[in-house]
């Protein structure tokens, strides 16, 4: 029973922040004073030399309707709920008009996915051994200079990461591709190595700092258990050592480390959608640059949208993992 | 009274050195050179970094220019010790304005309980959970190049608030429970009277680890919104000295003076905060554990 009570509370919460999350899309933009469509009708007279002011009015009209700014706000927000939210449905995309938002987004998004799902289960596995290792083992010399190394990159931001890492490995040793290169018209085994061959680095820089906050996290949470009572005292009944880190520690932590995952998913997506802006790599993170560049609220909207309920679904999933973590919720 | 609260504040400080592991030396020594550096050094006169062709472009470092020139013959050095202030000044504010609100609402949300607790309690755990960079993204992208320090700080600061309120707040459930707490209620203190007598000060000190931590992070969004081209373009902050020179190719040519020394400097900076932090924290533990 505690568990339906469990999945029921996440679920609930996990709309609720997905509801938060777009109202404040939605409402956030419209206090500020700046208009997408008059920037456009600007844009237009300004390419097109001036135009008379019915045309104008035409034009700004077709904009309103394109970008769901008809009726009152309440409206508008009650429309943008029922066809962005519901039908993921953000009408077309401007700067490859007609084809809608969605799916240009559908295109992109596996490989955002990919670069970041990938990466962050890798770096969350490896970066919990180390860290229990350096916990557990905190005295040792190799213990210490992995937490030096994590302390030392995991506060630079991903995008520096990606930056150096695209410098010293891409142009001055030449080893990957300066910008992703994916190869589409020979072949999927082409496409595949082309593929991995410019996600490396990209995933790398996300690797990185992924693996050192969880060293870090990891590392304080399994010293702070390992100097607890009922540790001391499986080490008197001749408990081994190896059985102490993996059962009694191991598992105690896993707990925290759980939930920390779940609130680590939405940084670990802004990291990537900066990494795939340094590389040129073709996720959603270069969908929303060049949607920036040429004004496509849509696009925007849409993305973001989209991120948000992919994060908190994300999220919710991780947290269902916590009951196959804590024996209290599955079983009682 | 402000005698003895400096001198209270110099024990402290004093109290924090003897106590801090290596750690928080070494940060507070790099935060330090970049505090000196973006308000002190900012203030000799110096050629405004923004004009170009104050010098000839592309130069290698010299005397007159420590780190070089720009292909548009700005000079780096000052270019670049303009950033940091203007970058730390962004981070401050947007920390401090993200901290106010966070303790604030953490207090709110600790000591009233029942319905107000749970109403903010949620909203301060979705706003954790959002992935703020797109969020970010869109409303820089609407505000355009115009923005001021002011306005972006203010923007930064929208998602600021939630990690200390949602900290503060579990500080402000342990604090109820104590006897001190009881006896000020018994001695006949109101609860915004306590609040700020008895439980302010804790929350102070508190705050102060994830002041920093805003501090760090509003400099790491503002980089990371420069890298999109959405930083306002009329500020000279280390983000923005790195797209510049990424735009201008300076990978490409090899101009590692100007393209590395922002990067450096953000390297540092950053690690730097957080050494402060961690060997912060590690003081408050170890006095906890006296």
């Amino acid at each position: 029973m505690k568990f339906w009570k469990f999945l029921i509370i996440r679920i609930l919460t996990c709309l609720l922040t997905i509801w938060i999350g777009v109202t404040i899309l939605f409402f956030v933009p419209r206090f500020f004073p700046s208009d997408p469509i008059e920037g456009l009708v600007m844009q237009m007279t300004m390419l097109y030399g001036n135009m008379d002011p019915a045309m104008q009015e035409s034009i700004r009209a077709t904009l309103q309707a394109q970008f769901g700014l008809e009726g009152s706000l309440f409206t508008q927000y009650l429309h943008f709920l029922r066809n962005g939210l519901l039908g993921f449905d953000f009408g077309p995309s401007l700067m490859n008009f007609p084809t809608p938002v969605t799916d240009l987004i559908a295109v992109r998004m596996p490989y955002t996915v990919f670069l970041s799902l990938f990466t962050t289960l890798i770096a969350w596995v490896v970066g919990n051994l180390i860290g229990l290792y350096a916990g557990f083992r905190k005295d040792k010399r190799s213990a210490r200079v992995m937490e030096m190394v994590a302390i030392f990159i995991y506060p630079i931001p991903y995008f520096l990461v990606a930056l150096i890492l695209q410098i010293v490995f891409a142009f001055l040793l030449g080893w990957f591709p300066l910008t992703s290169n994916i190869i589409f018209h020979m072949g999927p085994w082409v496409w595949f190595t082309s593929l991995i061959r410019s996600s490396i680095l990209p995933a790398l820089s996300i690797l990185l700092i992924g693996v050192g906050w969880w060293i870090l996290s990891m590392k304080a949470l399994a010293s702070s258990i390992a100097s607890d009572d009922f540790v001391s005292y499986a080490r008197y009944r001749g408990i081994s050592e190896s059985k102490i880190a993996g059962k009694y520690i191991f598992r105690n932590s896993m707990l925290t480390q759980v939930t920390a995952l779940a609130l680590a998913l939405g940084g670990v997506f802004s990291g990537a959608l900066l990494a795939e802006i340094i590389f040129n790599y073709p996720g959603v993170g270069t969908l929303v640059q060049q949607a920036i560049m040429q004004s496509d609220y849509n696009m925007i909207m849409g993305t973001i949208t989209i991120s948000i309920v992919a994060i908190s679904v994300a999220t919710l999933l991780v947290d269902l993992l916590y009951p196959f973590f804590d024996p209290r919720i599955r079983y009682s | 009274m402000s005698q003895s609260f400096l001198g209270r504040l110099g024990g402290n400080l004093r109290d924090v050195w003897k106590y801090s592991g290596m750690r928080f030396k070494i940060g507070l020594f790099i935060t330090f050179f970049f505090l000196i550096l973006g308000f002190g050094v900012s203030n000799i006169p110096h050629t405004n970094p923004f004009f170009h062709f104050s010098y000839l472009p592309l130069q290698p470092p010299s005397a007159t220019n420590f780190l070089g020139t720009t292909s548009l013959g700005q000079d780096t050095f000052w270019m670049l010790v303009n950033a940091v202030r203007n970058s730390l000044t962004l981070g401050l504010i947007a920390a401090t304005i993200g901290t106010v609100i966070g303790i604030f609402m953490g207090l709110l949300a600790g000591f009233s309980g029942g319905v107000v607790d749970r109403v903010i309690s949620t909203i301060t755990d979705t706003f954790i959970v959002i992935p703020t960079l797109p969020i970010l993204i869109l409303i820089t992208a609407l505000i355009g190049g115009g923005a001021s320090v002011i306005m972006l700080a203010l923007v930064l600061s929208i998602f600021g608030w939630a990690w200390p309120s949602r900290q503060v707040r579990s500080m402000a459930l342990s604090l109820k429970e104590r006897d001190f707490i009881y006896t000020a209620k018994f001695s006949g203190e109101s609860t915004p009277q306590i609040i700020i007598t008895e439980i302010l000060p804790y929350a102070m000190t508190w705050s102060l680890v994830s002041f920093m931590n805003a501090t760090l992070g509003a400099i790491a969004a503002e980089s990371g919104l420069a890298i999109l081209g959405l930083s306002p373009a009329n500020l000279v902050t280390l983000g923005n000295m790195i797209q510049w020179a990424r735009d201008r190719n300076a990978v490409l040519m090899g101009h590692w003076y100007w393209i590395g020394s922002p990067i450096v400097a953000l390297v540092f900076l950053f690690i730097g905060l957080f050494l402060l932090i961690s060997g912060y924290n590690d003081y408050l533990s170890r006095r906890r554990g006296q």
